[in-house]
């Protein structure tokens, strides 16, 4: 069978993260491709109700190791990799964030399989799956193809879409033992918040701030802006080097990625460490008063001007707007 | 105790990469230096070895590559570590990232060290997966992305950020533990340490030396294979505004915005 194993990753409440949902139904899409099914793994405290319902994304089966926790890769890498012995998968599929890489490379060195990281889309080709994956600061894609089976393919955040379309999985208990050194890590504190930072990862609108902003004061600008629209403040590495804006805002290759319905760049040339965390967006809208800036080469919407001007007057006609 | 630092040698950010099309990986000429990312590994040992509460004996740098990454090691040493290893064989060329973290693994064996740092990626190829490869193939607890190290009582309290905020993990030694660049910020070497990092002790090592399988590493070894290269999807030009009516950008603006139902 040339079926794709995912993992499906839960905050303590039981919620599935979107990435591991959105690599759910890329997986039923590209097995009913090559003609297999997509099964899950999930870990921990798990409601019957809560893994049946996986199937609504494509999930076919649910393998449950309630003995393993959940928050670390390694106890997951035994069960994946016991999974994929035992029910014979080809192919491991992991949506973008932290968690995905580490089991994806576990999982890489634990069944000397091949692995692609950073996976912005996948294809079935001759019945086998080719991973796309962009390099070289996004100048170039390489199609990578796998030598044997099983084969790890780890996306980039927001890479792969949810897609709903009802149903539900079967359901099963693993019995998993775990690997020695799988146990001599163990969670203290899980998911604890610092500070009032927003979570920007699930912001609709986002606001992100650079250098242009001038100083720490200016992200004021930014912060007035995000609040009339009803979105959030975002920042690039250079500004939080700086002390601008707390790390939690951060965008780019260090940092977060996102993928909003608008990004509202101020003041940010777009150079590729910040273009890869934000490039995905559905909308984007620069204000720059250098007309050579990067970021007006990759944007929807581009305006060069004084961003000190423009932006009081944008964020008052925003609230008018929406008042009236 | 012994730290591991594992360095890569790099393309030098400002140099225009390429790929070569007839071997299909990256084009390694041109400028070259240590791993930015790695910097803060060296700078994490040094700050274990100098916080008091942990005695190290040593810290190693570690690297696998070709003749010229003996100046990433030579930086590494100026940057704090007492000797530096380098694993250096054709056979390695062409490696994928399972190949690299098994061959890295058994060069790291031969030095039986209780802690391993590294960056959480590199400028060049394999982010965020090449830590877990080895702790994976060395069959040691690991942790990735971690900002913040503790060490007490044999074993390190770790934090980093994760999915849904900061956790905290507690990791028995000996560990695989990459580190983000919030981790800390790292020294300048001394002149007199870069005059001196090329009289540190610097050994060589060929896969046979440490017990690598040279079926398992480079282009045979690997389970990967690059079919294509394509040029990324052209995106179409945006509109742009030059903004000379204060007023009348604006209104340009939220017309845009509104016409895409974003207000």
């Amino acid at each position: 069978m040339s079926g794709i194993l995912v993992y499906a990753l839960h905050d303590d409440e039981g919620n599935f993260n979107k990435n591991s949902l959105g690599a759910i139904s890329e997986a039923a899409k590209l097995a009913s491709e090559i003609g297999g099914d997509a099964g899950v793994v999930v870990v921990g405290d798990v409601s019957d109700d809560a893994a049946a319902g996986l199937g609504a994304y494509g999930a076919a089966k649910v393998y449950r190791a309630k003995s393993a926790p959940e928050g670390l890769a390694q106890p997951i890498v035994d069960v994946m990799a016991k999974v994929i012995a035992d029910e014979g998968y080809s192919y491991a599929l992991f949506g973008g964030g932290l968690l995905g890489f580490e089991i994806g490379a576990g999982l890489t060195a634990r069944l000397n399989a091949g692995v692609t990281m950073e996976v912005t889309a996948v294809k079935a080709q001759d019945g086998k799956l080719v991973a796309e994956r962009p390099v070289l600061q996004d100048s170039a894609i390489v199609d990578v193809g796998y030598v044997s089976e099983p084969g790890i393919i780890i996306g980039r955040l927001n890479a792969f879409d949810t897609n709903e379309t009802g149903g539900t999985a079967e359901v099963v208990d693993v019995d998993v033992e775990l690997s020695e050194w799988s146990t001599r890590a163990r969670m203290v504190t899980r998911g604890e918040q610092r500070g009032a930072d927003v979570n920007i990862e699930d912001a609709e609108i986002l606001v992100g701030g650079g250098r242009g902003l001038g100083a720490k004061e200016g992200f004021e600008l930014a912060e007035n802006l995000a609040e009339a629209m009803g979105g959030a403040v975002a920042a690039t590495r250079a500004v939080v080097d700086a002390g601008w804006y707390p790390y939690a805002a951060q965008i780019g290759q260090t940092g977060k990625t996102v993928a909003p319905k608008l990004y509202l760049a101020a003041g940010i040339s777009g150079a590729i460490q910040h273009k890869v965390g934000m490039q995905n967006s559905e909308n984007i809208v620069a204000i720059n008063k250098d007309q050579n800036a990067p970021i007006f080469e990759f944007c929807d919407l581009g305006i060069v001007g004084d961003l000190n001007k423009i932006m009081p007057k944008l964020t008052e006609a925003i609230q008018a707007k929406k008042g009236g | 105790m012994k730290i591991c630092c594992l360095v890569k040698e790099v393309p030098d950010a400002a140099v225009q990469k390429r790929i070569d099309e007839n071997t299909k990986r990256l084009d390694r000429s041109g400028e070259k230096n240590l791993n930015p990312f790695d910097t803060h590994g060296i700078e994490a040992a040094m700050q274990i070895r100098e916080g008091g509460v942990a005695d190290v004996d040593e810290i190693v740098a570690v690297t696998m590559g070709p003749d010229s990454a003996v100046r990433a090691l030579h930086k590494a040493v100026a940057l704090g570590a007492d000797r530096s290893l380098h694993l250096s064989d054709t056979a390695l060329e062409g490696s994928d990232v399972n190949a690299t973290g098994y061959a890295l693994a058994k060069l790291l064996s031969s030095e039986q060290p209780d802690l391993v740092l590294l960056g959480q990626q590199s400028d060049d190829g394999e982010c965020y997966t090449i830590g877990a490869v080895v702790a994976d193939h060395l069959k040691m607890p690991s942790l990735t992305q971690v900002i913040k190290i503790d060490v007490a009582d044999g074993k390190l309290t770790c934090e980093r950020q994760a999915e849904y905020g900061y956790d905290t993990v507690e990791v028995d030694l000996p560990a695989v533990i990459s580190v983000g660049d919030a981790i800390n910020e790292p020294r300048y070497p001394s002149l007199k340490a870069i005059m001196g990092a090329k009289k540190k002790p610097l050994e060589a090592k060929a896969t046979g030396d440490v017990g690598i399988d040279a079926g398992e590493v480079g282009e045979g070894g690997s389970k990967t294979q690059v079919l294509a290269i394509n040029p990324p999807p052209e995106k179409q030009a945006g509109e742009i505004i030059e903004d000379e009516d204060t007023n009348e950008t604006v209104e340009k603006i939220v017309a845009w915005l509104d016409e895409r139902k974003l207000i």
